[in-house]
């Protein structure tokens, strides 16, 4: 259990992919490493793909909330990518979709972002 | 039949996962759906996470307390901290309140909480803490008797 997280820069993308539980626990170290690998590197948007997280609460939402408005500073935008029907839920139930994109899977993500997968 | 667990554990995030794990195992006697069990371990995971940051402001010397009870298809839980209490219950279980900005809090605990279980009934006063009393019927119990 816990939570892993590897990041990826493509062009002006970052790729955030996470596996395991995202909880309070997790939340804040994967905030600190979330910012830093976006202030150390010249991108503007996020694509977060959760196609491994087997567990999320609302800290997982405060940490995409997070995260958002810091990708709008840098005048970007955030997808998020193959999601699981629990996540989505408690993203529906938040109105994240409102200001954050889905896409079906990061390929796709990429190409919407102008990035050749 | 009525069966019964309590489980008492410091206020360390650490813990959070321990929490929503255990409820988990006691609960799949009454052979929950996945979905259901995700729902009770989502919301165990947001109380007892509000106990630690609210409740007792982080400090990780203090003991969350849980019981839960299940009879047939009814899952009661009881989800206690003796921590500061919550000054304003109507604004805590508004859908994006935070008391804690700061922290990067979505203030979706309770939204949460609500959604996922049947009924909620918060007890919480500055000197005695925060009480959550719970309860879920599981959708199979629904349809036996429907």
């Amino acid at each position: 259990m816990g939570l892993q997280s590897t990041f990826e820069v493509r062009e002006e993308v970052l790729i955030v992919r996470l596996s395991g539980e995202l909880d309070h626990h997790a939340a804040e170290s994967l905030r600190d490493k979330w910012k830093d690998m976006m202030y150390s590197t010249s991108i503007r948007h996020v694509i977060l793909n959760l196609e491994n997280v087997t567990f999320m609460d609302s800290s997982g939402i405060g940490v995409v909330l997070g995260r958002y408005k810091e990708v709008l500073q840098l005048g970007g935008e955030m997808v998020v990518c193959s999601i699981t029907p629990s996540i989505k839920r408690l993203f529906e139930m938040s109105g994240l979709f409102k200001i954050v994109r889905l896409e079906e899977n990061e390929g796709f993500a990429l190409e919407t972002l102008g990035v050749a997968s | 039949m009525k069966n019964e667990m309590v489980v008492e554990f410091s206020s360390r995030s650490e813990n959070e996962s321990f929490a929503r794990v255990t409820v988990a195992a006691f609960i799949t006697q009454l052979d929950p759906t996945m979905e259901e069990i995700t729902e009770i371990k989502t919301v165990v995971s947001e109380a007892v996470t509000n106990a630690i940051i609210h409740g007792y402001n982080n400090e990780p010397d203090h003991m969350v307390y849980i019981k839960c009870t299940i009879n047939n298809g009814d899952i009661e839980l009881v989800i206690k901290d003796n921590g500061a209490g919550i000054d304003d219950l109507d604004k805590a279980r508004e859908p994006l309140y935070t008391s804690k900005p700061e922290l990067e809090r979505s203030g979706m605990g309770f939204t949460i909480i609500e959604n996922f279980m049947d009924s909620i009934e918060i007890t919480s006063s500055p000197s005695e803490g925060t009480t959550l009393h719970l309860t879920k019927q599981l959708s199979k119990t629904k349809t036996v008797y429907n």
